[in-house]
């Protein structure tokens, strides 16, 4: 029994420390949860190199995240270039300067709305399947099943999808460009009748094959961002079916907002890497 | 309570034993303020089957995925035929995973995969094995399983599958590659009760034939009666019992009898000497 003499001497934490706490705990945990997503990912890749390398896991990884999504990229990627063109030549009509629809078409497809949409619909296509089959195979033992044949899950589950999504995500953003310049072509060249000689000859004039190398090297990244948030979330998922949708949806989020976050800094760091271009 | 079964300190846990083939010392494990297993010490016989018994909560799945390796205990030790697999890394725990098949409690089948490459998985994860020589044995145990007859059995799905044929699939997956040790996870949980007897024949039937040492954690008392070579009995993250079913029928801890006399295993009142 605790005398109450020593109750007495046990303060209440002041105002301030619980309001310091209060805004440090958010904190600390969104500090040890990035930490867990990179521990996560240093297993993943250590995993690559160690035997066995299953290499049918991977390809069919990549035939999920690749050529399952590809219907609707290049859907997504054809009204992306068709809204872009329309919305130039009509701020172009402005100033009478619509030859120039190809170039910002181009320019801003190549670096920046293909890989960014490219990556946002795999991140809720293929992320959220991800997280809801990892999720499913945790809360029913599956996982613990593939352990206890001294299989690694992270090496059988997580590594093969992580990789595939950096290897597939630059060639869903390749097939994205060439839709999205056809949609713009269409257009601006059949629906809008401008002259196709001012508009290709200004297109190919600024817009340099590395604005598309630059643009592939983003997708790689926000692919390994979508995997991870996804392979993360469910990966850690406890409890029922509750729990699983849950982690489906943070995953989404969580990788949709990886994305854009990461490519902030991207613009930032290629801009350095890749200074001829701007 | 006097126990002469119950493991001495002065045993020699890291040698090769003939009769005990998995020994657990001072086994701990906490979550968080949980204190779920507070030093467990149990033998587990060799080519017998072993029941570990006790409500739910108790930690009778903890301590199974500590036998696997699934978790690793705060203090204590595990020896596998002499072998302490605590403190052994990922890939060396790989090794004595493999003396261990698992029946989990929902089978916990691939559902990616069919009823064949289920079964076959530990053999195309472990060796090099050509495809005729995978499909002879698993069709081998799908017949010893009664599972041959089902029409198309090979080619399903698990979800195409009742409860129990996923269980027999499981035990199958589990078999395939001649454990030594076969741990079920409450093997007979939401059956009914002929499904209840037909599991447990299965496992009996599976000790006999393959030899194995079994370990069954369960709930069910009436069935860890019927089927055990020995019984130990977990309660508050003990082992509060441990004996042949004779010897823990005749428990005198008050809990522990109590749950006896409500599962229908003793009558009230029948005989209480220790163990």
């Amino acid at each position: 029994m605790i005398p109450d003499s020593k109750a007495s001497t046990v303060s209440e934490p002041s105002a301030f420390v619980r309001f310091f706490a209060g805004l440090v705990a958010p904190l600390f945990s969104f500090i040890t949860v990035l930490g867990e997503h990179f521990m996560l990912l240093f297993r993943a890749f250590a995993w690559l190199f160690r035997r066995p390398f299953r290499l049918r896991l991977f390809v069919e990884q990549m035939d999920y995240i690749g050529v399952g999504s590809l219907p609707i990229v290049l859907l997504v990627g054809a009204f992306s270039g068709m809204v872009s063109a329309l919305q130039a030549i009509l701020a172009l009509q402005q100033f009478d300067q619509t030859r120039f629809v190809g170039m910002a078409v181009g320019l801003s497809l190549s670096e920046e709305i293909a890989p960014v949409f490219a990556g946002l619909m795999i991140a809720a296509r293929a992320g959220s399947g991800m997280a809801t089959e990892l999720g499913s195979m945790r809360i029913t033992e599956q996982i613990d099943a593939l352990t206890t044949f001294a299989v690694n899950p992270i090496q059988y589950l997580l590594t093969p999808r992580i990789v595939a999504a950096i290897l597939m995500l630059p060639v869903m953003t390749m097939a994205f460009d060439i839709t999205g310049l056809a949609g713009a072509y269409l257009v601006s060249i059949v629906g809008y009748n401008l002259d196709i000689g001012q508009v290709l000859g200004l297109f190919s004039f600024w817009v340099d094959p590395r604005h598309f190398y630059k643009g592939f090297i983003k997708a790689a990244v926000f692919g390994l961002v979508l995997a991870l948030a996804a392979c993360y979330q469910g990966f850690n998922v406890r409890g029922g079916a509750k729990e699983v949708g849950l982690a489906t949806t943070r995953a989404v989020v969580s990788g949709s907002v990886g994305i854009l976050i990461v490519d902030y800094f991207l613009i930032d760091l290629l801009a350095v890497l890749m200074p001829s271009l701007d | 309570m006097g126990n002469p079964t119950q493991p001495s300190a002065l045993d020699a846990p890291s040698t090769r034993d003939e009769k005990w083939q998995i020994k657990i010392r001072g086994l701990h494990k906490t979550f968080g303020p949980q204190h779920v297993l507070r030093g467990i010490d149990l033998d587990i016989e060799r080519g017998h089957t072993n029941i570990i018994i006790g409500g739910s909560g108790q930690g009778k799945s903890v301590l199974m995925k500590h036998l696997m390796g699934l978790l690793k205990p705060d203090s204590g030790h595990i020896y596998v035929d002499g072998e302490d697999i605590v403190p052994l890394g990922e890939l060396q725990m790989g090794r004595v995973q493999r003396k261990f098949g698992m029946v989990f409690q929902y089978a916990a089948l691939f559902d990616s995969m069919t009823v064949m490459e289920n079964i076959a998985f530990p053999l195309v994860e472990r060796y090099r094995l050509s495809r005729s020589e995978i499909e002879t044995r698993v069709w081998e145990l799908l017949r010893k399983l009664d599972l041959g007859e089902v029409p198309g059995v090979d080619k399903k799905f698990p979800a195409q599958m009742s409860g129990g044929q996923r269980k027999r699939i499981g035990l199958a997956r589990a078999l395939i590659d001649r454990p030594e040790i076969l741990l079920y996870d409450e093997p007979t949980t939401g059956l009914d009760p002929i499904s209840t007897k037909n599991v447990d024949d299965m496992i009996r039937q599976t000790a006999d034939e393959f030899g194995v040492t079994s370990v069954v954690i369960s709930h069910d008392m009436a069935s860890a009666f019927r089927i055990g070579d020995r019984v130990a009995m977990l309660y508050d993250g003990i082992i509060a019992a441990n004996g042949t079913p004779d010897e823990v029928r005749k428990t005198s801890h008050p809990v522990l009898r109590e749950f006896l006399e409500t599962s229908g295993v003793v009558r009230p009142g029948e005989g209480t000497s220790s163990p």
